[in-house]
């Protein structure tokens, strides 16, 4: 009885605490981006004198020519399209480097852990970006981004091929498929749930990127989600209600996929590390 | 059957992956080694030999970058392996609200850098900001926690903590979960307390997961940018600047040859640590 009650006291504290530290500065953003401005320069976490949610929301998307509905619309496009490249090509990479060794192969592995780890090298990259007419456009950006989620994402196709079984390969092969054959009909399909884990993780990780389209996509015409929010900072200059309530509209994408597949996050984030 | 191999497992499905991550990745990383020899203009180049990386590291708004990008990959690197150690091991416990606890500790992890970092602008302001109301209501008076140049980049520091622990929990999490369980069970018939259980079960067996989160927070920590950028933009002056937010700001005056030149030393401190870190740590690994 003693030990039941003294469970429950040290549940309580710890809710209070995660509420404390977790809770507060959450729903503080939530209150105060439905307070006025100059409520909202209070700074305090008391509820609104009076809800003005639409009011605001309205207000941060009719900022700057309705800037955000086009952040939202290149956020999208640049999330999807990056991940359909980084699906497609790292699928097809894991799977000859799975089932294939040689001394190429472990070069190639090398170099592939090395990506783990090395910061990209911004300015020969935008160098090389220029170069090729890339620079300042979508698609280089979205190259970049699968470019740089290639390492992690080809360590969870290997991982996962590691346990479809070679023989199925054999079979296939004997039955008369060719390589390509093999690979969409039969292996592709099969691994699907880890396609599935990469795109949900990567699409969290690209939309909310802000380092990579500050590098190399600057330039008015070419913002997405994160780049107005901190263009916004200068442009509210304090006005709090109007920066949180963008934080509120940018973070629904990323808040729906954690509730819907928050089980998948979790599994294919700890696969990820523990598998580098 | 070697024919068979090549024939089915052919190279060229590695051609797309070649194209786009040596082209987008690879690339760009040698080329940093020359181009951080030159000043540079994107269009033209003059070899400078080794002036780039003499002023990176002697200039000292450059070089304090370098101190403080260390500073920083170990702090936050030691607190989340600590703290998301003990929150691993206690919530690994059987407690009823411990699905809540997890989820509330993850959640910061899917807002982006840019909004934490403004909420804890707002949060951290010195007279009215909510955590100086909280300590002035127990008799404390805080400080400015981003104005006072000794402080800042503690500031940020503890800001990437909150956001980041959630991850290696989780890690940690699945490391515990992995122990098997008559571990447990012998050190209880031994009479064992759970202080035990701790330190010579779970931490010891632990060791795998702890690896992945030291290299995966201390990498992250090394190459961070975008919460000082928020926060600070690398101030005041220049006490909270990494190397990262230096990289930016040569590349935004245009001294590209000094941007490549801090991208090549950030990819030289990187291999000298991790490399030899990655090594020692999974020497230390313990099979279960």
């Amino acid at each position: 009885m003693k030990r039941k009650i003294l469970r429950v006291m040290v549940e309580v504290i710890a809710v209070a605490l995660a509420l404390a530290i977790f809770g507060i500065p959450l729903s503080y953003v939530v209150t105060n981006a439905g307070k006025t401005s100059v409520e909202a320069a209070q700074m305090s976490i008391a509820p609104a004198a009076e809800t003005r949610y639409i009011k605001n929301f309205s207000e941060v998307l009719a900022t700057s020519n309705h800037m955000l509905l086009r952040a939202f619309l290149n956020s999208t496009i640049i999330t999807v399209v990056s991940i359909a490249m980084l699906i497609g090509v790292s699928s097809m990479a894991g799977f000859v480097m799975e089932r294939r060794k040689s001394r190429a192969i472990s070069w190639i592995n090398f170099l592939v852990l090395a990506g783990l780890m090395i910061p990209p090298a911004v300015v020969p990259t935008i160098w090389v970006l220029k170069s090729i007419g890339l620079y300042k456009t979508m698609l280089g950006l979205e190259l970049i981004e699968a470019a740089l989620a290639f390492p992690f994402s080809v360590l969870l196709y290997r991982g996962y091929l590691g346990a479809i079984p070679r023989e199925l390969d054999e079979a296939s092969f004997i039955d008369g498929c060719s390589g390509l054959d093999l690979f969409v009909k039969v292996i592709f399909p099969l691994m699907k749930p880890v396609s599935a884990t990469i795109a949900i993780i990567t699409s969290i990780s690209v939309f909310n990127d802000f380092v990579n389209p500050l590098y190399f996509l600057p330039g008015a015409k070419n913002v997405t989600v994160q780049l107005t929010l901190y263009n916004y900072i200068s442009q509210y200059l304090n006005k709090w209600n109007l920066l949180f309530a963008d934080i509120l509209l940018i973070s629904i994408p990323p808040l729906i996929f954690f509730i819907v597949f928050n089980k998948k996050i979790v599994s294919g984030m700890v696969a990820g590390a523990v598998k580098s | 059957m070697a024919s068979t191999t090549s024939k089915i497992y052919s190279y060229k499905f590695l051609l797309p992956a070649a194209v786009v991550y040596l082209i987008f990745f690879i690339v760009p990383t040698f080329l940093s080694f020359f181009f951080s020899l030159t000043i540079w203009t994107l269009s033209d180049w003059k070899f400078t030999g080794l002036d780039n990386f003499r002023i990176f590291l002697t200039e000292p708004s450059l070089n304090v970058g370098l101190r403080n990008s260390l500073v920083y990959a170990i702090l936050t690197c030691g607190l989340k392996v600590v703290l998301g150690f003990l929150l691993a091991a206690f919530l690994s416990a059987n407690l009823k609200t411990k699905g809540f606890l997890r989820s509330i500790i993850y959640f910061p992890n899917i807002l982006s850098t840019i909004a934490v970092g403004i909420m804890f602008s707002s949060l951290m302001q010195p007279s009215r900001g909510l955590i100086n109301v909280g300590l002035a209501a127990i008799g404390i008076q805080g400080p400015d926690w981003l104005g006072n140049p000794s402080l800042a980049l503690l500031s940020v520091a503890m800001v990437d903590v909150w956001k980041g622990v959630g991850i290696a929990m989780t890690i940690f999490i699945a490391g515990i979960m992995a122990i098997p369980r008559h571990y447990y069970e012998a050190l209880m018939i031994d009479g064992g307390s759970s202080f035990h259980k701790l330190r010579y079960i779970t931490l010891p067996l632990s060791r795998s997961s702890m690896n992945s989160v030291i290299m995966l927070a201390f990498i992250g920590g090394i190459r961070s940018f975008d919460l000082v950028w928020v926060m600070t933009k690398g101030g005041p002056g220049f006490t909270s600047d990494l190397i990262a937010s230096i990289i930016y700001k040569q590349l935004q005056g245009g001294f590209y040859g000094i941007s490549t030149a801090g991208n090549v030393v950030l990819f030289v401190i990187v291999s000298l640590l991790a490399v030899p870190m990655y090594r020692f740590l999974t020497k230390a690994e313990v099979d279960l």
